[in-house]
């Protein structure tokens, strides 16, 4: 309102804008539109809907982490050299001066010791690394955890999903560049995983390497890898998740005006641009302060890559926890017959079950959808108690997860805590088995306890707090209806319905060739629905209320249905009076 | 078809129509910010976000005098070990940043238009005349192409498309040599040596290769090295030099791949301390030789306990028993830690006996 506007809507009039003195920027816009249809695109982008809501920026984080990724990740391109061929170190540092090391390592010395901002590059690219694949990961708990996965959004839901395995392994890929002691560890341990794929894996380790590890090639394999291949597909598939975002319009949180046919929120142009762009700012201007303050990876102090060397405590990049953790906690099964090496040690925790978890969580929304046969779209968010199953399954897979993690750090755990490390991977070996359960049954029953106060607050309104005192002398406390806007936002869900089975054999009595797959998808819907709260009809509410509503003018006198803030000192506004928002 | 989206209304689904049991009330009113009706509070507001803007020019500024001011190279310890250029540089950066990107959000939040707009969803799915119109094109297409109706086009055409897709997996092929049996040998084993190795040896009059110290490569006497010593060594070719040329014999990427299969590891302990005949038979004086890489998946083994002979990897905690032929005791790997057959040389100094009786390092398919 504080713009001043008459300027820009003056070729909106009836006059032509180029009729009037040349305007540059008119002028440049109408050559481009006569090419590229660039107002029509306007017209139906400029002023797109988003809703707003907190946990809609997590995947902004991730988005603006990448720009960050890229730009700085540029930058170290400049100088790095992605060479594994060696010379002696003559750089500016003087602890490694005269000691031979790849062109790699001292290229990354060099950027860190010789060129100006270039350590805080470097450190912010890694800062920016961490935090694009933590944002993915939150940004992926949230759509899960809402339903936002669900039709007609599966295929995003995919792209996501590959988008975080796609970051996992650039980010293992960028790690190994610098060729320090660590990122040759970290190769060192990629070697021997591929190397217990079965029949090919050492046919695999010697194409990978170019013969035996660690070979000469293997940095500049990765190199283009990092720079070129990986980012031109997260690219890709960033824009395929964006301009399905776009077509598909966001979800919504229920509530009132707030419906499943429509999406409210503020205009592209020019409050979400602003918003957003100056999001990307902050997300850019944290890295910065992070790669300032917070040091990470100070790889001259590992020195170069010697593969009869090693740190203790080494640890590999958090997002590893998870592998890291598999293969420490893992029985030492390996089985030798027919003059072959089957390695089930590394290849079940390595090759196998972080496939497996993470199929589970591509699968989910396609499980979840077979279950229920819901063909309908949903634009509308759900509350994580809504689905108490699902929400329960999240919980049981990061719980899985931190206690991967935790094992990936069992002797950091052992160490710092004076613990047994044979103790704590004999605990997380039992663990991983029965913790996870027991987080899934506390999650589902927490869930339905919260449905069921929000079914209480529906039914019998809020605690005010206030005690009353009868005639006979007992206390009660009372209870106020909630307002219509917050009642209709807890009901604006649907009902779960539980899927039978219609007939267990067909009409000749033989048992069905399917009933097999119906009866498991009756038992799964159940399983998974049956103990929810549905919301109340509309005629428990009108009983609810009108119950309420008799009790409320007994005990208090009152002639008329109570307003709503008898008791606490919220007043009703009239409606002449124009409420402020505080900001 | 047409609308597949959920009516909101009546929860249909089920095939019960069942009223909602509370009316949607519609959007709430919109409500003026301080800033839309007081002209002070818009005044206070746009102050504070060109406040904003004119912060990130003088962090920018600062960015420049500490690119100016700050050398990198000599004082990396600086400041908490972070390097006063990168503090400088990165605190100004973020400064400017910082201070750009609040500005923005203010100026969005406070003052910019704040209408929520109502946008209508469409469903996804194209029309059904659409769809019955894409079907016939494609039918027509199908038809006209004659795909169906000659089949030796199609299945011609099919197995063409399928042996060029192979093409660039044969091209892969030159990525890396075939494994060979280089997994079975190191370089403790003679007969793997080069000619310029093998001439060096021949000046040497010497029939067994020593077992001589990491970084150094000074040979090792028995007396060397007391009860409870741990030593990492190396076979001591890796540190010789060609007579005439001066040049090390290994270097550069032959030696990192020498040394990641021949490091070894030398623990000496009271004879009467070993347990299996393999390893007393393969010591000297108590002094064991082991392969330092880690059988499960390669990484060089470290940490010793120095009374109890258990040698721990610092990757994955496997727990490996000196005194009984490197048996796995705990963790996730399955083979027990190769031995090397350790003797003395002519001359009184650790030598190996011969390479390696199994592969060093990770397993693999064909390692038996
Ligand atoms: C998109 C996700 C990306 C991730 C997760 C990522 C991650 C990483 C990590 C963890 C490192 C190690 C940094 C260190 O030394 O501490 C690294 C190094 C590097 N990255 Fe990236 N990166 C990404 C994208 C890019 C892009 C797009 C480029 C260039 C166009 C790039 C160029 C480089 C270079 C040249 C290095 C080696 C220099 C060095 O280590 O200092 N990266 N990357
Ligand atoms: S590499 Fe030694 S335990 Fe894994």
């Amino acid at each position: 309102m504080s713009l001043d506007t008459s300027k820009i809507a003056d070729t909106n009039k009836d006059r032509p804008a180029t009729a009037k003195k040349p305007n540059r920027a008119g002028a440049v816009a109408g050559w481009a539109d006569d090419r590229l249809k660039l107002g029509t695109l306007t017209k139906v982008f400029a002023r797109k809907v988003f809703p707003d809501h907190w946990s809609f920026m997590l995947g902004e984080i991730a988005l603006w982490s990448f720009v960050v990724l890229l730009l700085t990740g540029t930058f170290l391109t400049l100088w790095f050299t992605p060479s594994m061929s060696e010379s002696a170190y003559e750089g500016s540092y003087t602890q490694l001066r005269g000691v031979p090391m790849s062109d790699a390592y001292a290229s990354t010395l060099h950027i860190s010791f010789d060129v100006r901002g270039g350590l805080l590059m470097r450190q912010m690219h890694h800062w920016s690394a961490m935090l694009f694949i933590a944002a993915m990961f939150v940004h992926m708990m949230r759509t899960f955890v809402t339903g936002a996965f669900r039709k007609p959004r599966e295929l995003n839901w995919v792209i996501g999903s590959v988008l975080l395995l796609l970051g996992i392994l650039e980010g293992f890929a960028g790690y190994s560049l610098p060729d320090d002691l660590l990122s040759g560890t970290g190769l060192r341990i990629a070697d021997g995983l591929v190397k217990a794929t079965p029949v090919v894996g050492t046919y695999m380790s010697f194409f990978l390497f170019g013969g035996e590890f660690p070979g000469d090639v293997i940095i500049p394999r990765l190199y283009i890898i990092h720079v070129l291949l990986i980012p031109g597909l997260l690219l890709a598939l960033i824009g395929a998740h964006m301009l399905l975002l776009v077509f598909h319009k966001h979800t919504q949180w229920a509530g009132p005006g707030r419906t499943e046919q429509n999406v409210v929120g503020y205009p592209m142009l020019p409050v979400y641009a602003a918003k957003a762009g100056g999001f990307f700012f902050m997300v850019f201007g944290v890295t910065a302060l992070m790669g300032a303050l917070l040091s990470i990876n100070p790889i001259w102090k590992y020195g170069p890559y010697d593969p009869s060397k090693v740190t203790a405590g080494s640890q590999p990049d958090w997002y590893m926890g998870i592998a890291e953790g598999l293969l420490r906690i893992m029985p030492n099964w390996e089985t030798h017959i027919w003059g072959i090496t089957i390695s089930w040690n590394v290849m079940i925790p390595g090759q196998i079950i972080p496939f497996v978890l993470f199929g589970m969580i591509i699968g989910w929304p396609f499980l979840e959808q077979w279950v229920t046969g819901d063909k309908r779209e949903h634009h509308l968010l759900q509350r994580p108690r809504n689905a108490p199953t699902r929400t329960a399954f999240l919980a049981a897979m990061v719980t899985v997860y931190g206690l991967l993690w935790a094992a990936g750090g069992n002797d950091i755990l052992a160490t710092h805590f004076h613990w047994s490390l044979n103790s704590i991977t004999y605990f997380m070996r039992v663990a991983i088995f029965v913790i996870p359960p027991i987080v899934f049954y506390v999650t589902r029953r927490w869930c339905i306890g919260l449905q069921r106060q929000d079914n209480d607050r529906l039914l019998h309104g809020y605690e005010t707090g206030i005690i009353m005192r009868s005639a006979e002398g007992g206390y009660t406390e009372r209870h106020l209806p909630i307002s219509e806007a917050s009642a209709y936002t807890l009901t604006a869900r649907n009902r779960d319905e539980i899927h039978q089975i219609e007939s267990d054999v067909d009409e000749n009595g033989v048992a069905a060739p399917d009933t097999r797959v119906a009866r498991i998808r009756a038992k799964l819907s159940r399983g998974m629905f049956a103990d929810n709260v549905q919301k109340p009809t509309a005629e428990e509410l009108e009983e609810a209320r009108h119950h309420a509503e008799h009790e409320h003018e007994l005990e208090t006198g009152l002639d008329h249905p109570a307003a709503g803030h008898e008791f606490d000192d919220h007043q009703l506004r009239d409606a002449g009076d124009v409420p402020l928002r505080q900001h | 078809m047409t609308d597949n989206l959920p009516e909101t209304t009546h929860d249909d689904h089920a095939g019960v129509a069942m009223q909602e049991p509370i009316p949607d009330p519609g959007l709430p009113a919109h409500e003026w910010r301080p800033t839309d009706v007081d002209p002070k509070a818009e005044k206070r507001a746009e102050r504070q976000v060109a406040g904003l803007f004119v912060l990130a020019i003088v962090g920018a500024i600062g960015f420049i005098v500490s690119y100016i001011a700050f050398h990198v190279g000599d004082n990396p310890d600086t400041i908490g070990n972070l390097g006063a250029s990168n503090v400088a540089l990165g605190v100004c950066l973020a400064v400017t940043l910082l201070a750009m990107g609040a500005g923005m959000i203010q100026w969005a939040r406070k003052l910019m238009a704040d209408h929520e707009i109502v946008e209508m969803r469409h469903p996804a799915s194209s029309s059904q005349e659409d769809r019955e119109a894409a079907v016939s094109i494609l039918q027509t297409g199908l038809e006209e192409s004659g795909l169906g109706r000659r089949p030796l086009v199609r299945n011609t055409l099919l197995a063409a498309g399928g042996i060029l897709g192979l093409l660039p997996v044969i091209m892969l092929r030159d990525l890396g040599p075939l494994p060979g049996d280089k997994l079975d040998h190191t370089i403790w084993d003679l007969d793997t040596w080069n000619a310029e190795m093998k001439a060096w040896w021949a000046t040497q009059n010497r029939t067994l290769q020593r077992v001589v110290r990491d970084v150094v490569g000074t040979p090792i006497k028995v007396t060397d090295l007391e009860i409870g010593d741990l030593v990492n060594a190396e076979p001591e070719v890796l540190f010789q030099t060609n007579p005439d040329t001066q040049a090390p014999l290994v270097e550069g990427t032959d030696l990192l791949v020498d040394k990641s299969k021949a490091a070894v590891i030398l623990h000496r302990m009271l004879p009467s301390d070993i347990v299996s005949s393999q390893t007393l038979n393969w010591s000297v004086d108590g002094i064991v030789c082991y392969s330092k890489i880690c059988t499960h998946v390669g990484c060089p083994i470290s940490l010793n306990e120095r009374t109890t002979h258990h040698l721990l990897c610092p990757c994955h905690q496997s727990t490996f028993d000196l005194a009984d032929s490197g048996r796995v005791l705990f963790g996730p790997a399955a083979r027990a830690l190769p031995q090397l057959e350790l003797t003395v040389d002519e001359e009184g100094y650790l030598a190996a006996r011969r390479d390696f009786t199994q592969p060093v390092g990770p397993s693999f398919w064909e390692r038996g």
